[in-house]
C-alpha cells in the first residue's frame, strides 16, 4: 500500500525570479492532518499551489509518495493529481454550475456512468457537508462558509488520497469554523490513509485539527513537527506566534493626522 | 556595471516588440491548442451546443437588425448615387455585392466581438483571477477544452450562419428602400443580384467569416486566460483591461485580415 506523505527537499519556491521560501525541508506524514502555519504572506499558499503541481519550484523538490512530482511525465503527472483535492481559499466554485453539477463534476468529466448515479453521489458528499438542501443553489447564492463547504465536497468527491485545503476557515465566524475544523477531522478519520495538508494561520483551527505543524517565516521553515512539540517549544517566535503577542515588529501606531484633512473632514461629516 | 534594465536605447525599444512577437507566439500556440482539444476532450457536443446558444441565438437579433439597418443605409446611399448616372437598376448589384463580399462578414464580426467576445474573455477572465481555472486544471479537467475548445467550435458554426443572416436581411433592408420608397423596379433589383453574384463571392464572405471566427475567437479567449499575467493591472481591474484589449485587438485584426483577405480573393 503506497503511503502518500509530502516531502519537501531543498525546496525554494516563488514568482518570475522573486523567491518566496527558500531551501525548506519537510516531511508531511501521510495519513495525519499536516497544518502549514505562518503569518499572512509568508508563502503558505504559495506553497500548496507547488504541492499541486500549478507551479514549478525555483529549485529543490516536492516529492509526494516518494515520487517527484516535477520529475513525472504528463500521463504519471495526471495520475498522481487524480489522488489529490483541493479546496481553495474562495472554494473556486463554477458560477455557471448549480452545486450539484459543481460537486458531481469530477465524476461527470471522467466516469461514464447514468445521470442518476453521478448525482446520487454528488448529494452523498453535499449531506456530509451539510449542503444537501442548497443542491440547485448557484455558487453566488451562498454564503462564503457555504462555498468553502461546497468546495470540500468537491474535493472529496473522487475520494482522493491526499487533501489540501487553502485556509478553510479564514473569513468565517467561529461556529462555521469550528464545524470547518470538525467537517475536515472527521474526513480524515471517515477516509483511512488520506492525508490531509491544510494551510492556516488560525490558531484554534490549528489546536482542534493538526497531528502534524509546519511553520513558516521569513522565507523559512523554522518548525515541523507535532503539535504538542510546538505547544512546548522555547522558541521565541513560535510562543510569541501561540500566544497570539504583538511582538517587537515596530509599528508606528501614533501618528500625528494632519490638521488640513482633519479640517475638511470635520466639514464634510457636518455638511 | 549595466544591468538588463540599463542597456540604453535598443533595449527600451526591443523590449516591448520581443513582448509583442511573443504574445503572437504565445496566442498561435493557445489556437492550436484549442483545435486540437477540439478532437481530444470529451462532450465537446453539450458544451459546443451550449456556446451556439450564448454566441449563435442570443446574437441573432442584433444581427438582424444591424443588418436591416445597414442594407437600408445602402439601398439610399446607392440609389443616390447611381441616380446621378441613370444606372438605378444596378442597385441590387450595389448592395448585393456590398453586402456579401464586404459588409456582411467584418459587420458581423465586428457585432459579435461585441456582443459575444467580450463577454468570452470577461467571463474565463472572472474564471481565472478566482481559482476557476485552476480548480479545473486540478481536478484533471482540461480548462481549454472545457472553456476555450467548444467557443472556437461554436463560433466556427455561427459567424458564417449569422454572416449568411445578415446579407440576407441587409438584401432585404435594401429592397425596403430602394424599391418600396423610392420606386426602383422590383424585378431589376432581383435580376441584378441574381445576375451579379457569384458562388465565388458567396464562398469568400464564408472564407471571411471563419477567418475572423478563429481570430476572434482566440484573441477574446485568450485575454481572458491570461488576465493573471498581465502587465498593466491585477484582480478585477485586469478583467475589465483583458475585456476592452480582447474587442480592440479583434476589431483590428478583422480590420487587418479583411485586407488580406479580400486582396487573395479578388
Amino acid at each position: 500500500m503506497q503511503a502518500w506523505d509530502i516531502q519537501f527537499r531543498s525546496l525554494s519556491v516563488g514568482y518570475g525570479k522573486h523567491a518566496v521560501l527558500n531551501d525548506i525541508n519537510a516531511v508531511l506524514p501521510a495519513g495525519k492532518v499536516s497544518v502549514i502555519l505562518g503569518g499572512s504572506g509568508c508563502g503558505k499558499s504559495t506553497l500548496l499551489r507547488h504541492i499541486i503541481g500549478l507551479s514549478r519550484p525555483l529549485a529543490g523538490q516536492v516529492l509526494i509518495g516518494g515520487q517527484d512530482l516535477f520529475a513525472l511525465d504528463q500521463p504519471s503527472f495526471r495520475r498522481m493529481r487524480r489522488q489529490m483535492g483541493v479546496l481553495f481559499q474562495d472554494g473556486a466554485l463554477l458560477g455557471a454550475l448549480t452545486l450539484l453539477e459543481n460537486v458531481a463534476l469530477p465524476l461527470t468529466e471522467h466516469l461514464s456512468l447514468p445521470r442518476p448515479v453521478l448525482h446520487e453521489a454528488a448529494m452523498r458528499v453535499l449531506r456530509m457537508v451539510g449542503l444537501e438542501d442548497f443542491a440547485r443553489f448557484y455558487p453566488n447564492q451562498l454564503s462564503g462558509g457555504m462555498r468553502k463547504r461546497a468546495g470540500l465536497a468537491r474535493a472529496i468527491i473522487a475520494e482522493p488520497r491526499i487533501l489540501l485545503c487553502d485556509e478553510p476557515t479564514s473569513g468565517l465566524d467561529p461556529v462555521t469554523a469550528a464545524r470547518m475544523d470538525e467537517l475536515l477531522r472527521s474526513m480524515n478519520e471517515q477516509y483511512e490513509r488520506m492525508t490531509l495538508v491544510v494551510v492556516s494561520h488560525d490558531l484554534a483551527s490549528l489546536r482542534a485539527i493538526a497531528d502534524h505543524v509546519l511553520v513558516l517565516r521569513e522565507g523559512r521553515a523554522v518548525f515541523s513537527g507535532s503539535l504538542p512539540e510546538l505547544e512546548t517549544s522555547n522558541d521565541p517566535y513560535l510562543r510569541q506566534f501561540l500566544q497570539r503577542e504583538a511582538g517587537d515588529q515596530q509599528m508606528a501606531l501614533h501618528q500625528p493626522a494632519d490638521p488640513r484633512v482633519q479640517d475638511a473632514l470635520e466639514k464634510w461629516l457636518h455638511s | 556595471m549595466k544591468t538588463e534594465h540599463d542597456c540604453g536605447l535598443l533595449c527600451r525599444m526591443g523590449a516591448p516588440c520581443l513582448r509583442i512577437i511573443n504574445a503572437v507566439g504565445d496566442m498561435a500556440l493557445f489556437m492550436l491548442t484549442g483545435l486540437v482539444q477540439i478532437f481530444a476532450s470529451g462532450k465537446i457536443f453539450v458544451r459546443t451546443l451550449q456556446q451556439l446558444y450564448v454566441i449563435g441565438y442570443k446574437s441573432l437579433f442584433v444581427i438582424v437588425l444591424i443588418g436591416l439597418f445597414c442594407g437600408m443605409v445602402l439601398g439610399l446611399q446607392g440609389y443616390y448615387t447611381l441616380v446621378q448616372f441613370g444606372s438605378v437598376g444596378l442597385l441590387g448589384s450595389a448592395v448585393s455585392l456590398t453586402l456579401i463580399r464586404e459588409l456582411g462578414p467584418v459587420l458581423t464580426a465586428i457585432m459579435l466581438t461585441g456582443r459575444a467576445g467580450s463577454s468570452m474573455a470577461a467571463e474565463i477572465g472572472v474564471m481565472r483571477i478566482t481559482d476557476q481555472i485552476d480548480a479545473l486544471d486540478v481536478m484533471d479537467i482540461n480548462s481549454m477544452g472545457y472553456l476555450v475548445s467548444p467557443r472556437i467550435m461554436a463560433s466556427l458554426i455561427s459567424f458564417p450562419l449569422l454572416t449568411a443572416i445578415f446579407d440576407v436581411v441587409g438584401i432585404i433592408g435594401g429592397y425596403l428602400t430602394g424599391v418600396l420608397m423610392l420606386g426602383i423596379n422590383e424585378g431589376a433589383y432581383f435580376y441584378r443580384i441574381a445576375s451579379s453574384v457569384t458562388m465565388t463571392d458567396v464562398n469568400g464572405g464564408f472564407i471571411k467569416a471563419l477567418v475572423f471566427a478563429l481570430l476572434v475567437t482566440t484573441v477574446c479567449c485568450y485575454q481572458g486566460y491570461t488576465t493573471h499575467t498581465r502587465r498593466d493591472s491585477v484582480g478585477p481591474e485586469a478583467v475589465g483591461n483583458a475585456t476592452t484589449s480582447a474587442v480592440v485587438i479583434s476589431c483590428v485584426l478583422i480590420l487587418a485580415a479583411d485586407y488580406v483577405l479580400t486582396s487573395f480573393l479578388l
